[in-house]
């Protein structure tokens, strides 16, 4: 596909993920995982629920401790040391399946709340910034509104705003659409699409199989904590190999 | 319908006409069955009967002029009594030519509560305005302070301190500057007195003649307690709360036990040992004011109950929004101060004006030891043998009293509910 046929072979890593495991109490949520993300790639990992594909992305900024293995994250390895966690978090803008965004504070002081404290960026700059972000994403006139005001697409739009006012080098993002209304999963999805075509770097868990064939490089099928397989979108969705995943793209793309 | 309307458009019918009106909403809500019009009509004819019989003793045969107990005696209530002791109730054994002064000190107490109700004042001024109305409060009530070194020292370090913590990202160039020198000086002026490098020196303001806390009463008492045990008691319980949840099991614990002790002992038993028992371990010649250790007894006591409310709000917040605030990469102070307390606290603000009325009550309980709160002084005024006879007209006249500042309490209360919340409800 078009969209996705830019060379990543030459491009540095940004993240890398070596030999990973956790455990849930006795539960082996994450086993043995490898995985290594170039700058600019977008992935989407899909499987079943309860397969860790969401733990897996919430390791990379420490939303969860990995018990074993080593992450690199733009050349920082995660540890307990609060200045490299921070360090990473500056780097790594997360959207999550429930927006998250806060419920006191406008959509502006949303936008504006982690330039200001964390990069201590002068207020006026940082509301400029905030709304033209606020424009990319198609909603300036809500700036002065609550988050409860808004429908769930456009507080989604708002929290991919948010992330993205610390001008991130990665975007997490974890089950964006899921807790959408239908009719409103196409304005997430288009904010999304216009992102990966502008060159970042992007890690979606997520079941639209539509926006992964649209703008994913590599395709990740996760299953009872571990890679099963992994491929380009035209070759994974035509091609599985695994029987597990055959079962699971069965499953879901059956009408 | 003949006429098709837009696209997007729908004719909207009126409400049924019955349910509005006042004739309407009386059938409805009084007389909607025989059942209901009985319960209705009975009712009435209680809060009729009841009401007619308080107004005519307490005003139609009410004695308002009497000059003796016994002249008002067989009629209504002697109200008499309360004009006659009401210097008493109000300010107690404070010396009587000097009693304007408790009177301005609580005027200044309820305009700093007044403007501190105010949400545009929730900034910079409100240090302000608790500083300059405690000075007034404290100076009219001892009639002269002397602010120690160590005082004004202190002040610089905390301003400072709290300069640098939370106006590092927003501060204005030159700033952070003022801050540093602020906190140095204070800290270095601190241990240097410490050391004993700087003197014991005080500054004076002696405008009137000294009266000590045991002569304190009345209003002005149970004002004090209460404000300032409430407002020490607030932060302080939210450090507890905070503590509370913390990872850190040595904090964790400390906090969970001075709770549960604390919560675990009545009011009065804290108070006695304070006034009682604390003297005994304490080395002699050092001695705290009765006063000041019933205050910090009910600091004590109303932090540990405001900390279970606080932990309450804590634990209602979901858990999306402490991990919006770790991945934007918030720090812990800044995730508590920006993110969660404003959010906790708007939760628990009925249990808390709750509390803080219970606690503006119990600080009569200060009685056991001796200080003459409101209700001391009020029970102060049934003693003279002249006017013996009337407690209920002066039980009531103190419960209205209490009333005033309890339901002005629970009217702020419902008041802010709908300030912080506005356009934030889903």
């Amino acid at each position: 596909m078009a969209a996705t046929a830019h060379d990543l072979s030459n491009a540095p890593s940004v993240i890398t993920l070596t030999g990973v495991n956790k455990w849930f109490g006795q539960f082996h949520v994450l086993s043995d995982i490898n995985l290594d993300v170039k700058e600019g790639e977008k992935i989407v990992i899909c499987g079943p629920s309860g397969s860790g594909k969401s733990t897996l992305i919430r390791c990379i900024n420490r939303l969860e401790e990995h018990q074993a293995g080593d992450i690199v994250v733009d050349g920082v390895t995660l540890s307990n040391d609060v200045k490299n966690i921070e360090a990473i978090r500056r780097e790594v803008g997360m959207v999550f399946q429930s927006f998250n965004l806060f419920p006191h504070l406008t959509i502006l002081e949303n936008l504006t709340l982690a330039p200001i404290w964390v990069k201590k960026m002068p207020k006026r700059e940082a509301e400029e910034i905030a709304m033209s972000l606020l424009k990319r994403v198609r909603i300036p006139e809500q700036a002065l509104k609550y988050p409860g005001q808004l429908s769930g697409g456009q507080q989604q739009r708002v929290a991919i705003a948010r992330a993205l006012c610390m001008r991130p080098k990665i975007m997490l993002f974890d089950e964006p659409t899921s807790a959408l209304d239908p009719e409103m999963v196409k304005e997430v999805l288009d904010v999304m699409v216009e992102l990966a075509r502008e060159g970042m770097t992007m890690l979606c868990v997520t079941h639209e199989m539509g926006f992964a064939r649209a703008v994913a490089d590599r395709v990740i099928f996760m299953d009872m904590g571990e890679i099963v397989e992994q491929n380009e979108p035209e070759e994974f969705f035509a091609n599985p190999r695994n029987e597990r995943t055959k079962l699971f793209l069965g499953q879901i793309l059956h009408h | 319908m003949t006429d098709a309307l837009p696209v997007g458009e729908r004719r909207q019918l009126a409400p049924p006409i019955d349910e509005t009106g006042p004739f309407g909403w009386a059938r409805k809500r009084l007389f909607s069955s025989w059942a209901n019009g009985i319960t209705t009509v009975v009712l009435l004819v209680a809060i009729g009967w009841i009401l007619s019989w308080f107004i005519d003793w307490a005003v139609l045969t009410a004695n308002f002029t009497a000059s003796t107990g016994s002249e008002c005696r067989g009629g209504g209530a002697c109200w008499a009594l309360i004009r006659e002791k009401y210097r008493l109730i109000f300010f107690g054994t404070f010396p009587y030519e000097q009693q304007w002064r408790p009177l301005f000190a609580v005027v200044a107490m309820l305009a700093m509560l007044i403007f501190s109700a105010d949400r545009r004042m929730w900034n910079w001024r409100l240090l302000v305005i608790w500083g300059v109305g405690s000075f007034i409060t404290f100076l009219l009530m001892f009639g002269q302070l002397h602010i120690p070194l160590s005082l004004f020292l202190f002040v610089a370090l905390v301003v400072g301190g709290i300069g640098l913590a939370m106006r590092k990202a927003i501060a204005a160039p030159g700033e952070m500057n003022a801050y540093r020198v602020l906190a140095a000086i204070g800290a270095i002026g601190l241990v240097l007195r410490l050391v004993g490098v700087l003197p014991a020196w005080s500054l004076p303001i002696a405008p009137f003649s000294y009266v000590e806390t045991s002569l304190w009463g009345g209003i002005p008492v149970t004002l004090i307690l209460a404000t300032y045990g409430l407002v020490f008691a607030f932060p302080y319980g939210i450090l507890l709360a905070l503590g509370r949840r913390s990872q850190l099991p040595l904090i964790k614990g400390l906090c969970v036990g001075f709770i549960e002790l604390i919560r675990g002992v009545p009011l009065i038993s804290l108070l006695i040992m304070a006034s009682v028992m604390l003297p005994l371990f304490l080395p002699s010649g050092v001695t705290f004011d009765k006063f000041l250790r019933a205050q910090v007894a009910v600091i004590l006591f109303a932090g540990a109950y405001i900390a279970e409310i606080i932990r309450g709000g804590l634990q209602s917040l979901p858990k999306g929004q402490f991990e919006a605030a770790d991945a934007m990469g918030l720090n812990y102070v800044q995730k508590t101060t920006l993110i969660v307390l404003p959010q906790a606290l708007r939760v628990v603000i009925p249990p808390l004006i709750n509390t803080f009325i219970g606690f503006f009550k119990d600080t009569s309980l200060v009685l056991i030891i001796g200080i003459f709160d409101f209700l001391n002084t009020a029970n102060q005024a049934l003693v003279d043998p002249n006017w013996a006879g009337f407690p209920g007209e002066v039980y009531l006249f103190a419960a209205f009293v209490y009333f005033c500042f309890c339901y002005s309490m629970s009217r702020y209360s419902k008041y802010l509910e709908v300030e912080l919340n506005k356009g934030t409800r889903r």
